[in-house]
């Protein structure tokens, strides 16, 4: 394959790690993160819906920043660390997936994927969110069944639990 | 078909422009890139994409009068910026609004520029600090007023062999305040209907940046000194400075409501700018 910092090529070679391995792909040019993880990697637990950044069904950690993975392309993974639902919940469901079904937050379930990446990062990056900040935090992870009360119901018990725990 | 290459310098990127046919497209955050490429997946896009480019400015340059944006500038990054909150807070309020936290974390201020949507959020604040915008190409830099850049929808006078290296946000002076308004139908993740920053000099001159109601953002020209305590000289102020507007009619609203809209917001973001700030008494 010719040096790609250069010379514009169809097919792109990807190396990154994925949930804590390190994984290869050779994917299209325009072949995006989402559409890599389901049809190359086979790792279906991350949503394909709008396909345009509008729902947040595909949201996964890209170098622990939440990205939707609809708008990133499976060339721009190279050399990064990704997590998916895959990820997260490789021992079984967490404390915050409990939390979802305790508050009868899962209905369809196909936003749900994303719903939890959204609200792992932002229990990460900020334990202590109020109702307000969730709500906004959560802004971009739309649920066609109109879960969203018990969905921020779910989150603030996980937050409380994590506080307790620490 | 599409193809990519990851270029490391600027040349290198002039390069694969140049040897792109007027197919290139650059990419940083892709969130309107990748939208148009879904939309078009047979069209020989070669992606330029130039995050691994190592001699453009830094994402955000604090200078003692402008900050100096490089293209991979991101919206979470000016939304967070305390000094950008403190001195351009037309902008950072318009950059905490676009998209969502996901969105956030990808899309740039240099993107939001060059897609040239007449709803871009950022650009009505841009316009009225009076930023500059530097494009380099064969033919060498350039710099322009933010306002000349625009064409028309989705068009600007960053040519297909060219790319923009940087905007430039002059600081303005401490006596200078500002504000931004926008309209949506939801609350996360839509585009304006009407967006409206304000500028308010230390005399009461206003001006105003508008979004959504022509097809590029626009400046208006600066307004006598205001009262602005005075809600019907500001009222009378602002149904002068938004003659500008030309809306139309599209899947967010009717061109009479933006008519209507954008006068009300035009007055919202004066009095917000207008306003002392929280916390102190003038």
């Amino acid at each position: 394959m010719t040096d790609s910092s250069v010379h514009p090529t169809s097919e792109v070679a990807v190396a990154l790690e994925l949930n804590g391995e390190n994984v290869r792909a050779t994917i299209p040019a325009h072949r995006t993160l989402l559409d890599m993880l389901r049809d190359d990697l086979g790792l279906c637990g991350t949503k394909r819906c709008c396909a345009e950044g509008e729902c947040g069904a595909c949201s996964v950690l890209l170098d622990g920043e939440l990205v939707n993975s609809c708008l990133v392309l499976g060339a721009e993974a190279d050399g990064g660390a990704l997590l998916t639902i895959e990820g997260v919940s490789m021992d079984g469901i967490t404390d915050l997936q409990a939390e979802f079904l305790a508050a009868g937050a899962v209905q369809c379930g196909v936003c749900i994927p994303g719903q939890v990446m959204a609200a792992e990062q932002l229990l990460r990056t900020n334990p202590d969110a109020s109702r307000d900040e969730i709500r906004d935090a959560m802004s971009g992870n739309l649920c066609r069944c109109a879960s969203y009360q018990r969905i921020v119901e779910a989150i603030q018990t996980a937050a409380a639990g994590r506080r307790t725990d620490a | 078909m599409a193809s990519y290459c990851r270029p490391r310098t600027v040349s290198e990127v002039l390069a694969a422009l140049a040897g792109a046919d007027g197919h290139g497209r650059i990419l940083v955050g892709g969130t309107d890139l990748l939208v148009h490429l879904r939309k078009d997946p047979f069209a020989p896009t070669v992606i330029v994409d130039i995050k691994s480019v190592s001699d453009f400015p830094p994402a955000v340059e604090i200078y003692a009068d402008a900050v100096r944006f490089g293209p991979t500038a991101r919206m979470a990054e000016i939304s967070n910026d305390p000094f950008i909150a403190d001195h351009l807070p037309a902008l950072g309020a318009s950059a905490r609004v676009v998209g969502s936290i996901a969105i956030r974390n990808r899309a740039t201020l240099v993107g939001n520029i060059c897609n040239a949507s007449p709803a871009a959020d950022t650009v009505p604040a841009l316009l009225v600090y009076g930023s500059t915008v530097t494009v380099t190409g064969p033919g060498g830099e350039r710099t322009m007023p933010l306002a000349d850049f625009f064409v028309g929808p989705g068009q600007t006078r960053c040519g297909p062999d060219e790319i923009v290296v940087r905007v430039d946000v002059p600081i303005p002076d401490r006596g200078h305040r500002s504000a931004f308004q926008r309209l949506t139908r939801r609350r996360g993740v839509d585009l304006a209907t009407v967006s409206v920053a304000a500028g308010v000099d230390a005399d009461g001159r206003i001006v105003l940046g508008l979004g959504c109601v022509g097809p590029t953002p626009l400046l208006t020209d600066a307004s006598p000194p205001v009262d602005l305590s005075d809600p019907d000289a500001i009222e009378g102020a602002v149904e002068e400075l938004v003659s500008i507007a030309t809306p139309i009619s599209d899947v967010r609203a009717a061109r009479d409501y933006r008519e209507a809209m954008v006068r009300v917001l035009a007055v919202r973001a004066v009095q917000a700018a207008a306003a002392p700030p929280e916390g102190m008494s003038s």
